[in-house]
């Protein structure tokens, strides 16, 4: 490390009835790999969207090798040496890599030489990558190469990654680090936002941790445990969701041999799913996104229809019956898209209580809907699962996602279920609140209810799940007892490296 | 600077007060297109606005009110069940002229005889025809995914065509020398939908109050409302919940094309008295505008009924006494729903000043 890259002194950024950051100040040193550590809320998003030029600070100055830096916008960034690669990705699947790259350059070169050096820079890095393939059949970890590669060809000073490792297999992490370190090796400072505590020690040099808007902290990860850093990143000690060991019972749901092409173009069809759950169970499922879990839940929920025998709920043949008739026999599900799948985003909690909860809560007789009944529905989930909100009569949007998604998943597990499946059940969720959702699944399969968890955070897999499997491109992995997992048997269930190689330094 | 934001929720203070802008400015943009053709302009609206309600010819004017309401409130019902879970029938007029020539047919079918059954059979077949010439885009988008709004639309000049053999030929009066048109039904006591001729009331009327309540208890009340709203407001949501999404297109078209039957059933039997070649006059088209302009609330296209209704009967009396244009009427009706459209966004929307914001 040789002086400082990027000096960030005081930056403030208030929303309406919000204060995003309060006179955030830190370094970022040349060739130096720092970590913004922090919760969903934090404000970690807002201040890398101030550096990159998307949003403007109320107050506060940055300073970029010594000079002024104020960017107007992020193709001001771009030209300081500022890049950044987003979480979701800004790809368009029916273009291939290289049109996907050229429609984020001021001067895109010819296509030609564009590809040679796609080419140069993706070996030199060991991101292997064909300029040629069209992007709505890379698979999520293919497609991060591609913004990175997109980021590396304008060859920056300071590279941010928001969250880069959420859609990775361990292995694909493994392969990310080598090339960041040898970014870094040759100058480039990485601003490396994560909240995966143990990837942060494994890579950076030095960590500044936001709570509220405010810098609570700094630390040299490799020197500072998780749990400490845990603890400064959510102001409290931690509740571990603990489970009562209930009985394990009789098999409950049984998925036999299904295969399901998906209904959209770019999804990934379900190759000969098995699999079994027990009543007392929890079967965590994971996998990189985009493997098929939207497609299993939509098969298990009754969206999707399937062979009759293929899906068996107490022995009984269900691929053929709707949602519906799926909730009335106690099978309940949770998608990952709240707003628009799991509720609708402009009516009132009510009406999305009434949304799945009218079998098996008896709020309509003879076609008829009992609204006095849907309320108080309403406000039990709201009671119960601690959403945030003025009341019942308040529009879904308007509720944070953290806060919807409590409702959600507490509208499925009120329903006492017999069956629950659940995908990304924290996702976006702040720790606390991830916690009590966890302990509620966990106390539901403690009241003899089987539970299938599907999710991408592995932490949470281990911390909940009896039993646990993979999915990579549609297909199941064999399903193991979860205590005994080292984190590289995990790897190679979720489809090892899908052909990465390491960086040739 | 003018910059958009949006709301939290939906406002409920706007989603009620934008109508009556609508209309307000409607007055203002119709009184300066008058102006610039040399009318007064404050007469030109009193006279579309208020002369048929309160003038001294009103008496003749109020049942028009009805008159001419009820098709439109009858068929904006029906397509606003659709347009709710956006399912877009275009092609009501089309069904208007089919339920007209079906029920017709039935009533002329038992000519010359009196029977008390005659008129609720035709009611029926009514329906039935509207319903059935809406099957058709039904099934089509249900079995291939065909586009409802191409195919319902083209099916309207399929039904003119049809409507100018059926006055040429099948059911041309064989008394009527040789002119075009059936037989006038107000001359056939057993099929014909006038309860009070002097006030305007015929069966059209009482079934037009009927649909508004029925359409009422169904969307705030029933299951099948409540997933026409969801299908409309979040489809992934509505199959989610259980929905099944053919099954709602056959039942939204099949209630709209039912109910614009009725409303050339009651038309043909009652105002217009026969089939004719233009026997039609546009009012499956105008009901898209009612039903908007009612917010897709049953209450609201009652009241969008009645005011369509007012600029209609006002713009013909402008004509008559002012001299003004039919274009000029029909672009006052047409600024009506593009006033309305542009004002819709203050519900969602609210509009700030003077900020500046990069991002």
């Amino acid at each position: 490390m040789t002086g400082t890259l990027l000096s960030i002194n005081g930056l403030t950024k208030a929303y309406p009835g919000v204060v995003a950051n309060d006179s955030v100040s830190f370094d970022i040193g040349q060739g130096e790999v720092h970590a913004l550590l922090g919760e969903n809320g934090a404000g970690k998003s807002t201040l890398v969207k101030m550096i990159y030029g998307l949003v403007k600070p109320d107050q506060g100055t940055m300073q970029l090798r010594g000079a002024d830096y104020a960017p107007v916008q992020p193709s001001a960034a771009r030209a300081a040496g500022v890049a950044m690669v987003f979480q979701h990705f800004s790809l368009f699947e029916a273009l291939n890599v290289a049109e996907n790259i050229a429609l984020g350059m001021e001067n895109p070169p010819s296509m030609r030489d564009l590809a040679t050096r796609i080419r140069e820079v993706s070996e030199m890095y060991g991101l292997p990558l064909d300029p040629a393939r069209i992007v709505g059949d890379l698979s999520a970890g293919e497609r991060q190469r591609v913004e990175i590669i997109r980021c590396l060809l304008q060859d920056p000073k300071l590279l941010i990654m928001d969250e880069p490792t959420s859609v990775l297999t361990p292995q694909e992490v493994e392969i990310l680090f080598q090339t960041l370190r040898k970014l870094s090796s040759e100058g480039t400072a990485i601003l490396y936002i994560s909240h995966k505590l143990e990837e942060i020690r494994a890579l950076c040099d030095n960590a500044t941790i936001l709570r509220l808007g405010k810098v609570v902290g700094k630390c040299t990860p490799r020197d500072t445990t998780a749990r400490d850093m845990a603890e400064m990143m959510v102001g409290s000690s931690l509740h571990v969701p603990e489970r009562a060991g209930g009985e394990i019972g009789p098999v409950l749901l049984k998925i036999n041999d299904l295969s399901v092409p998906s209904p959209s173009e770019f999804g990934t069809s379900l190759k000969n799913i098995s699999l079994a759950v027990r009543a007392g169970e929890v079967l965590g499922l994971g996998g990189v996104a985009g493997n098929g879990q939207d497609e299993l839940l939509g098969a298990l929920s009754g969206e999707i229809p399937t062979a009759p025998g293929a899906i068996k709920l107490d022995g009984k043949a269900i691929g053929a019956f709707g949602p519906v008739a799926r909730r009335r026999l106690g099978l309940l599900t949770a998608p990952e898209e709240r707003l628009g799948h799991a509720a609708a985003p402009d009516m009132s909690l009510i009406e999305n209580a009434l949304l799945t909860g009218s079998v098996r809560e008896g709020l309509e007789s003879r076609g008829f809907l009992k609204w006095g009944k849907a309320k108080s529905f309403a406000e039990a989930i709201i009671e119960r699962f601690d959403v945030r909100t003025p009341g019942p009569g308040n529009a879904a949007r308007s509720l944070s996602g953290g806060n919807l998604q409590k409702f959600v998943i507490g509208r499925e597990v009120m329903q006492r279920p017999e069956v629950l499946v659940v995908n990304q059940p924290t996702w976006g969720v702040d720790a606390a609140a991830a916690a009590s959702i966890r302990q509620a699944l966990l106390d539901l399969a403690a009241g003899g209810a089987a539970v299938i968890v599907i999710s991408q955070d592995l932490d949470e897999l281990m911390e909940i799940s009896d039993h646990f499997g993979a999915l990579n491109e549609g297909r199941l992995s064999d399903i193991r007892p979860a205590k005994d997992l080292s984190v590289d048997e995990i790897g190679l269930m979720m489809g090892g490296s899908h052909g990465m190689e390491v960086a040739h330094v | 600077m003018l910059k958009l934001e949006k709301r939290p929720q939906p406002s409920q203070f706007w989603t009620y007060l934008t109508p009556l802008l609508a209309v307000a400015l409607t007055m203002i943009a119709g009184g300066v297109l008058f102006a610039f053709l040399g009318k007064d302009p404050i007469v030109a609206i009193k006279t579309i606005f208020w002369d048929p309600l309160f003038s001294e010819f009103a008496f003749y004017y109020r049942p028009q009110l009805l008159v001419k309401g009820a098709p439109l409130v009858l068929i904006a019902i029906g397509l606003s069940l659709g347009f709710r879970a956006g399912i877009w029938n275009i092609g009501a007029e089309g069904q208007y002229i089919i339920g007209a020539i079906t029920g017709a047919g039935v009533g002329l079918a038992f000519y010359p005889m009196e029977a008390w059954y005659i008129f609720p059979l035709m009611v029926i077949a009514g329906a039935l025809g509207g319903w059935a010439w809406s099957m058709i885009p039904a099934l089509l988008k249900v079995k291939f995914g065909t586009n409802e709004i191409l195919v319902s639309l083209m099916l309207v000049y399929v039904a003119e065509q049809l409507l100018a053999s059926m006055s040429l030929g099948l059911l041309k009066n064989p008394e009527g020398f040789g002119f075009p048109g059936s037989r006038n039904l107000n001359d056939y006591a057993s099929a014909n939908s006038w309860i009070h001729q002097n006030a305007g009331m015929h069966w059209g009327v009482v079934a037009a109050f009927i649909a508004v309540i029925f359409a009422y208890v169904l969307l705030n009340r029933h299951m099948l409302g409540f997933q026409i709203r969801l299908t409309g407001e979040a489809p992934r949501a509505a199959r989610f919940a259980g929905v099944n999404p053919n099954r709602l297109i056959l039942i939204c078209l099949g209630t709209s094309g039912a109910l614009a039957g009725m409303a050339g059933l009651f038309e043909v039997s009652g105002p217009s008295g026969q089939i004719s070649i233009d026997f039609n006059a546009g009012y499956g088209f105008t009901a898209i505008i009612v039903a908007f302009l009612g917010r897709l609330n049953p209450i609201g296209i009652l009241l969008a009924g009645a005011l369509m209704a007012l600029t209609y009967i006002g713009g013909d009396i402008a004509q008559s006494k002012l001299g003004l244009p039919s274009a000029a009427i029909q672009l006052f009706q047409g600024m009506l729903l593009f006033f309305l459209l542009a004002v819709d966004m203050l519900t969602n929307f609210r509009i700030r000043l003077g900020q500046k914001e990069v991002a």
